[in-house]
Order: structure tokens, then C-alpha cells, then sequence
């Protein structure tokens, strides 16, 4: 993920595998980010996904930044659109399942937010 | 020595010629475990039952586990230290016997409360590592995981009698699962070994997870029952194969030829267990009957198999291999130290790990004749180093090498046309 993003041009800074909430949230209010790019495999995204992206809307310096979670989202496979949908509510800007269809839109997702910024 | 009862159910196996079948199975409710445990002891198949816990007790965060059981939501496992004991014995009540021996596994790097909880149950025998529960899955420091691991194979050794014979396996040998050349793994799974024996365990287990060649497969689990046989002395140990642990192919034949390759290649090159990956891998978490399915596929695959004694073609695993493990000895008579000192120096340096204490020196790909290979030694003692003078490796070709066995067993095009071109412009 940073490999990929860092290739299409932008500064990746990786917080590593299971970030605590408390960390994250220092991490991303601390300094200025264009992006929050959340990366899950192990089926609990939709539980910790939902607290997390809570947590870093609290911050009223991520009140307005993009955040993005994908992967393996829950311990069924596919999301149910409704799953899908809560996540959006708890405040996440997208979301994005796991095979190359998602990696693309991820890709040109990640256009668009660095079009926005730049202008 | 009295005799260890999941070594002795292992080498028993071995003396009728059958290979050890065991499932990564885990639920949070006790009701839906237990029902998986009796399946897998039903299951047509020499089996090992499984009770994988969820991430939640692997972090330490039970009080989040609580939370889930009460709420409902669906845990990744089975939160042994959030369900009150009394429930956990419920559930096995009956299951586990003589001919049913029961391995926790969790993937922590902290793990002394599960240990703990596992003795007071007499569940001795599990798996782990300082190293291998520490890198690839977590943040905790190095030298934090090691004193912990070296905390819980004394509880361990303390709970000598209360259950089976205490027996640990490392998960040496499946570091980040994917594009670590064998040598390394190997010596990674030979020093944990030997860091639970130095700990006091007197059965072990020695990991390899399959890889993508046939060939280099073959000569890295052979060099690992050798190095065991050398440096593993007056101790049970056996030797235990992972199915494929990358991106696992989609159709149901693709998973299926994947599980049987891993079968087979279990049996020629003598391991005495094999832990199966289900058609429905690369979705999500399985059921129990796909586990059970799996297990009974990848039994009648080996049992049309046999162990092959001839020598596969030598290309210098057992000596790479072989020359890690002896450098890292000489840093220190104690092999906790030793292995905090080799991730220090770059001695051990595991390619694509971003844990802080992986020195990330040492890089590796994936080559075009399905072989890993070192693209930068950095400061592994090996006896062949390599410099890479070439760019790093893209994001493209990282994909290529990590999809590649998926691409294969799923008849899709073997490449993305982009990565190719790519690959071959660097070289």
C-alpha cells in the first residue's frame, strides 16, 4: 500500500499493523495530512473501522479530511451494502473491498483527493 | 523422558504412514467451536483440532472481546481469556482425549495471560514465537516479546503434569508468510526452536510454510529435518507444513490443486503435519464444513503420496541456512540475547517487514522460474551475498510476485502485461 501510493507521487507516512486509536489519532491531528488510508484483513474492520474513523472525527483538525478504509472487512466476506453504508455513517469518505477492481478505484480515488488538494 | 503426548500422537501418525491433518479454525461462540472441534475429530483424516483465538485477546484487548460477546458482533477466533473458564471446559468437555489433541493458536507477542488461562484448562500444547509473534503482526518492541515468551515457557514448564506434555511450534518458518527466501525461514524456525528448548520445553515443532516452487520447497523442509536433527538434541520435534499463506486462489480447483501440492510435498519431503487453507481462503474466514472438506481432501492426497529419500538437487539452502543459525549462536549463550542481537546487527532481516526492529537491509523477489531469491543479502551472514545495484523493486512487480500463485491455480493470465514489461526493463 505505501509502495503504491508513494509510486503515483505521493509522501506516505505508515503508522504500521494495529494501531491503537489513541496513536492514530495523535498521529493524524499532529501533523497535516491530505489522506487517512486505513488497511484491514482480519474481519474486524467493521467494529474497529467504525470506532476509529469516530475517534478521529472528534478531532475537529480531521473534521473535514478525506478517510478511506478496504480490505477484508468482516469475517463473511463480501460487505453487505448495509455494512458498507455504517461505515460511511461513522464518517469514513469511502470504502473499498479487496481484489484489483478496488485497487484501481482506489488509484484514481486517490486522483481525485490529490486533484482537490492541489488546486 | 516420559512420553509427550502430542509428539508421541505425531510420531504414532507417522509409524502408520499417515499425515497429520490439522484446520486454522476459530469462532467466538463456544457452542459453534466445540461443533468445529468435534467435526475435525470426525473429519475422515489423522486430525489435530485447532482453537485459533481472535485478535482481540491477541492484542490484550479483552475487555474489546467482552464487548463483542456480549453485543454479538463476530470475532476472527475464539477469546479464550474474555469466556470464563468454566465455559471453555464445557466446551471441550468430551472433544479432547488421547486420540483428539487440541493446539491453541493466537499470534501474540505478549501472550502470558493466554498462557496462563491455557495451563489452567490443560491446554499445553500451542504455538508462537518471540520473533515470529512479534514482527510481522505487531508494534511491541523486540526485547518485550522475548521476555514475554521466555515468561510463558516457564508457565508452560511449570504446567508439566497438569495436561499433555507442554509442546510448543514456532511459526518460525512462516515469516510475513510470502517472498522470504527458504534459507532464512528455516533459520528462523531452527533458533526458535532452540530458544523454547533452551526455555525448558522438551517437545517442539519446526514450521515451513509452502512456497511456490516444488523443487525449492522440497530442499528447504529437508534442510530443516536436518538442522532440527542437529541442533534440536534430546528433545521430541517434529517438523509441520503450512498450505500456501499468500493471496490464495478464488475458483474451488485452483484452491484445491494448491491444497494437494502442499499434501504431497508434506509427504515426500517428511513432514509429519500439515496445516490446511480452504477454497474459500481468499474471501473470508471459512466454515466449518469447507474446514472439514479441506482436511479430508488434503488426507486422501497424501495418503496417495510417499516419501520420497532421494536428494533433491542441492542449491545451497541447508547451507545458508546453516550459516545464519551458527552466527547468530556465537552473539550470546543465550539464545533470547542472541536473537535480539541478530535483528540489531542484521544478522536476521526478514525483506518486506516494517517492524522497527527489522534492521530492512535485506530484499528479495519472486524469480520467473517460481524460485525466491535474494536481491540484497544486506548484512546476513550467508555464504553467497548478493548487492543489488538495480531501483528498488515497483509496486507493479511486487504484485506480480505476491499474486502470482493465484494467477496460476486460478488459469488467469500469468502476468498483468504492465508488470511484465516493467520487470523486464530492469533487467
Amino acid at each position: 500500500m505505501q509502495l503504491l501510493i508513494t509510486e503515483l507521487g505521493h509522501e506516505v507516512r505508515n503508522l504500521g499493523p494495529c494501531v491503537p486509536d489513541e496513536q492514530m489519532v495523535r498521529a493524524a491531528a499532529g501533523a497535516p495530512c491530505d489522506l487517512i488510508v486505513m488497511s484491514t484483513v482480519n474481519g474486524h474492520g467493521l467494529v474497529d473501522g467504525e470506532r476509529a474513523v469516530r475517534r478521529l472525527r472528534a478531532e475537529p483538525a480531521l473534521r473535514d479530511t478525506p478517510i478511506v478504509i478496504g480490505g477484508k472487512l468482516g469475517v463473511a466476506g463480501t460487505s453487505r451494502p448495509e455494512e458498507v453504508q455504517s461505515l460511511l455513517d461513522a464518517g469514513f469518505t469511502a470504502v473499498f473491498g479487496d481484489d484489483e477492481v478496488d485497487t484501481a478505484l482506489f488509484g484514481s480515488y486517490l486522483d481525485s483527493v490529490a486533484a482537490r488538494v492541489s488546486r | 523422558m516420559s512420553a509427550p503426548a502430542f509428539g508421541r500422537y505425531i510420531a504414532d501418525a507417522r509409524a502408520a504412514g499417515r499425515l497429520v491433518v490439522q484446520p486454522r479454525m476459530g469462532f467466538g461462540s463456544a457452542t459453534r467451536m466445540r461443533t468445529g472441534l468435534a467435526a475435525t475429530k470426525r473429519a475422515s483424516a489423522t486430525t489435530v483440532g485447532t482453537i485459533t483465538l481472535d485478535s482481540y485477546t491477541r492484542l490484550g484487548a479483552h475487555d474489546a472481546a467482552r464487548r463483542a460477546l456480549t453485543s454479538g458482533a463476530e470475532l476472527n477466533g475464539y477469546p479464550i481469556v474474555a469466556h470464563d473458564a468454566g465455559t471453555t471446559e464445557a466446551m471441550l468437555a468430551g472433544i479432547r482425549d488421547e486420540t483428539f489433541p487440541v493446539q491453541v493458536r493466537h499470534g501474540s507477542p505478549t501472550p502470558e495471560l493466554i498462557f496462563q488461562r491455557l495451563c489452567e484448562l490443560g491446554l499445553t500444547v500451542s504455538e508462537g514465537g518471540p520473533v515470529s509473534y512479534c514482527l510481522p503482526y505487531s508494534r511491541v518492541p523486540l526485547a518485550e516479546s522475548r521476555r514475554s515468551w521466555r515468561r510463558c515457557c516457564e508457565i508452560l514448564v511449570n504446567a508439566r503434569g497438569s495436561g499433555p506434555e507442554p509442546h510448543l511450534e514456532t511459526f518460525g518458518g512462516c515469516m510475513l508468510g510470502q517472498l522470504c527466501p527458504p534459507g532464512l525461514l528455516v533459520a528462523t524456525s531452527v533458533l526458535e526452536g532452540m530458544f523454547f528448548r533452551q526455555n525448558g520445553l522438551r517437545s517442539i515443532s519446526l514450521s515451513y510454510a509452502q512456497q511456490i516452487s516444488r523443487a525449492q520447497d522440497e530442499e528447504a523442509l529437508r534442510a530443516l529435518r536436518r538442522l532440527g536433527a542437529r541442533f534440536l538434541p534430546g528433545v521430541d520435534w517434529h517438523v509441520v507444513l503450512y498450505a500456501y499463506m499468500g493471496l490464495y486462489p478464488r475458483t474451488r480447483a485452483g484452491a484445491d490443486a494448491l491444497l494437494a501440492g502442499a499434501a504431497r510435498l508434506a509427504v515426500r519431503a517428511g513432514a509429519d503435519r500439515l496445516i490446511v487453507k480452504t477454497a474459500a481462503e481468499s474471501a473470508r474466514i471459512p466454515t466449518i464444513k469447507e474446514n472439514v472438506t479441506a482436511i479430508e481432501h488434503a488426507a486422501r492426497e497424501a495418503a496417495g503420496e510417499r516419501e520420497d529419500p532421494g536428494q533433491a538437487a542441492d542449491t545451497g539452502i541447508h547451507a545458508e541456512a546453516l550459516a545464519i543459525v551458527e552466527a547468530v549462536l556465537d552473539l550470546d549463550d543465550d539464545i533470547g540475547g542472541a536473537l535480539e542481537k541478530a535483528f540489531r546487527r542484521g544478522y536476521l532481516d526478514i525483506p518486506y517487514c516494517l517492524h522497527p526492529d527489522n534492521a530492512g537491509r535485506a530484499t528479495s523477489y519472486l524469480d520467473t522460474d517460481d524460485r525466491l531469491r535474494w536481491r540484497d543479502t544486506g548484512r546476513l551472514p550467508v555464504p553467497e551475498p548478493r548487492r543489488d545495484t538495480g531501483r528498488p523493486l515497483g509496486a507493479a512487480e511486487l504484485l506480480e510476485c505476491l499474486g502470482r500463485v493465484r494467477r496460476r491455480f486460478d488459469h488467469e493470465p500469468m502476468e498483468a502485461p504492465e508488470a511484465r514489461t516493467r520487470w523486464e526493463a530492469r533487467r
